[in-house]
């Protein structure tokens, strides 16, 4: 666990931000964040439907201390305040999640979604612009015509271009996308079905889950999160409210109302409450890289399953128990109702999530220990280690500890992002992104 | 009443939750709605139990036929709160004149009300919604759709049969449509002591 106690830290934050943080524009919030498949890019998405695009550094001998920084790459408009005028409702252009596709030219591609609508973007360098297009020269001389137009050198330009635009397959709010590792479709997940799209066709998809009762009175759970298997293209998971995932394969029908597998702990009747099932309900799924394992979020634990085994989970980690028994409160702040996501290290050894207080919390699968940072600007000074922290559940408070109550339940972590081989990771709090990187040398 | 005064306090918080979720930007949220009325019901239901039980310890155990909660209409609790409860019906919105919708106003006091109530909970379906003319959420509104006592049981009946067939020919709308329509998720909820179901009505 030691490299994580030597984190290099890095301050980000949305250029359109120009007041301190403790004052921000809502549209500044960060509500998503992505790495690329090869770690050079990472993907910010934000309320006000923006997405920055981060580029890291290229290594260089003359400063090596600055290897890896990320600087801004691309900004771009992703999605626009709608209004759907069938239903009067305001469709809100916040980016609920964006998934890069692997690189397969020059150009990047990226999906970002907001509540009704998918987007591909193609994200390009242009360093050459064609210029001289006149037939005559300035003396009124015809030009030779192999010399008309060429390609001159300019300044090093970055546009993003929505190559696609699928809309209008979902009733319901989006909650996830995943691209499919047979790299031609993906899905897009909403409270109640999942629609399988082709890349490169708009104007349908196919609809692969559809957990709609008939009636909706008898509605009981809705679908939080879904996710492709990351080597078997026929094999996706989906999270419920009810914290069950069901794992289905695309090969056994069309519809995939029935699962192959489900995965479900029996409650512990020792903790019943109003809000068990409010905290059951799982927030996030991600598959580990390996493909082995499912890791689930939910409001009070993260838990890894072993795709072998339904009844139970390989292991729980406890995120903040100490909440367990503020759940009333957390309730009437709302704060009970917050997504947290959680993401695998490159290896699947570590895990991470966030918590209040721009706290995050990182658990060693091999060693079992764990440990909490703090994302804030006070300990992000460059070149500063990140302190491990403590919250303290009760009794005599240490020096460095901080209690329950004094917890900022405003400042939430709830999405993060690991570099997919080295150690980096990008936390948003609210309208800050912060990258850490491991400096051991 | 340690436990009741909880449940109650939480009904009711989860009640303006409702409500506040209708007027935010994107629309109602299936999930948080969802959660929110499994919330309700579970702190009803203890509240009702904890009323049930005061009441036997009241009026005593001998002669007691068993209160259920079918049979009460309209009554109110021994703690002598007195909290009306609007009942489903049908009845043709003042704003929406082309559809029957049925409208399950809440209590005037935004607290919920005892679990000893002949209600039902479902949430109103708006097949059509005129924003515009709509007028705003208030006690007062619902204090003009006060039902009787007498004319609970009638009008359960021919609302759920006009209901039903409603949604079914929304659903092949829905279906055929090839743009997804949906209803406007025009949630009012009323509690019931039968009743299983969530959220309707999106």
């Amino acid at each position: 666990m030691k490299c994580f106690s030597r984190y290099l830290p890095y301050l980000f934050r949305p250029s359109s931000t120009i007041l301190s943080s403790s004052c921000h524009t809502e549209a500044d919030i960060i509500s998503t964040v992505e790495f690329n498949p090869t770690g050079e890019l990472l993907a910010t998405g934000d309320k006000g439907g923006r997405v920055v695009v981060f580029q890291r550094e290229q290594e260089s001998k003359n400063q090596p201390h600055r290897r890896g920084e990320y600087n801004v790459y691309s900004t771009f408009q992703s999605h626009e305040p709608e209004f759907d005028y069938l239903k009067s409702l305001e469709i809100e252009e916040k980016i609920n999640k964006i998934r890069w596709l692997p690189q397969q030219n020059a150009a990047y591609f990226l999906l970002s979604t907001n509540d009704k609508t998918v987007k591909l973007w193609k994200v390009s360098e242009r360093d050459k612009r064609p210029e001289g297009y006149n037939l005559k020269d300035e003396e009124g001389r015809i030009r030779d015509p192999t010399t008309i137009t060429a390609l001159r050198p300019m300044d090093l330009m970055v546009e993003a271009t929505p190559r696609r635009v699928f809309s209008n397959a979902h009733t319901y709010h989006i909650n996830s996308i995943s691209v499919n590792s047979d790299y031609e479709t993906y899905m897009s997940t909403d409270d109640l079905r999942i629609n399988l799209w082709n890349l490169e066709i708009t104007n349908r998809s196919f609809n692969i889950v559809d957990i709609k009762p008939a009636n909706m009175e008898m509605l009981t759970e809705v679908i939080t999160a879904a996710e492709f298997q990351p080597s078997q293209c026929n094999t996706f998971v989906y999270s419920s409210s009810k914290g069950s995932i069901r794992l289905c394969d695309m090969r056994a029908s069309a519809l995939c109302d029935n699962h192959s597998k489900l995965f479900e702990e029996p409650e512990d009747p020792s903790n019943r409450s109003f809000f068990s099932e409010i905290i059951s309900s799982i927030s996030d799924v991600k598959f580990s890289h390996s493909g082995r394992y499912l890791m689930t979020r939910d409001y009070l634990t993260v838990k890894v399953w072993d795709l072998n085994m339904e009844s139970k989970p390989l292991e729980t980690y406890q995120v903040h128990d100490y909440l367990r028994s503020k759940l009333c409160s957390l309730y009437e702040n709302d704060c009970i109702f917050d997504k947290f996501e959680c993401v695998w290290n490159g290896s699947d050894s570590v895990i991470m999530t966030g918590s209040y207080n721009n706290f995050f919390r990182m658990f060693d699968r091999n060693t079992k220990r764990d440990v909490t940072l703090e994302a804030s600007r006070e300990n992000s000074k460059p070149r500063a280690i990140l302190k491990p922290r403590k919250v303290c559940v009760g009794g005599k408070r240490r020096k460095d500890e901080i209690s329950v109550d004094s917890l900022d339940f405003s400042k939430k972590i709830l999405h993060s992002a690991w570099h997919p081989s080295e150690n980096i990771i990008a936390v948003a709090a609210t309208n800050n992104l912060y990258i850490f990187q491991d400096k051991v040398n | 009443m340690d436990v009741s005064a909880e449940a109650k306090r939480i009904m009711a918080v989860s009640i303006s939750k409702l409500y506040a979720s209708r007027a935010q930007r994107g629309g109602m949220r299936l999930h948080r709605s969802l959660l929110l009325s499994v919330v309700m019901r579970s702190a009803r239901d203890l509240y009702h139990s904890a009323c049930l039980a005061k009441e036997r310890e009241e009026l005593g155990t001998a002669h007691l036929v068993p209160v259920t909660p079918e049979e009460d209409a309209m009554d109110t609790t021994a703690s002598g709160e007195q909290v009306e409860v609007e009942v489903s019906q049908v009845k043709p919105e003042p704003e929406s004149p082309l559809t029957p919708t049925i409208h399950e106003p809440m209590s005037s006091d935004s607290e919920a009300t005892q679990g000893a109530c002949k209600t039902r909970t479902f949430i109103g379906k708006e097949t059509v919604e005129d924003k515009e003319n709509r007028s705003p959420v208030s006690p007062d509104r619902h204090s003009r759709k006060r039902r009787g006592k007498a004319s609970v049981a009638p009008d359960f009946l021919p609302s759920k049969r006009a209901r039903l067939s409603l949604e079914l020919g929304e659903e092949r709308v829905l279906r055929t449509g090839g743009r997804t329509c949906c209803r406007a998720g025009d949630v009012f909820t009323t509690l019931s002591l039968n009743s299983n179901r969530a959220i309707a009505a999106f």
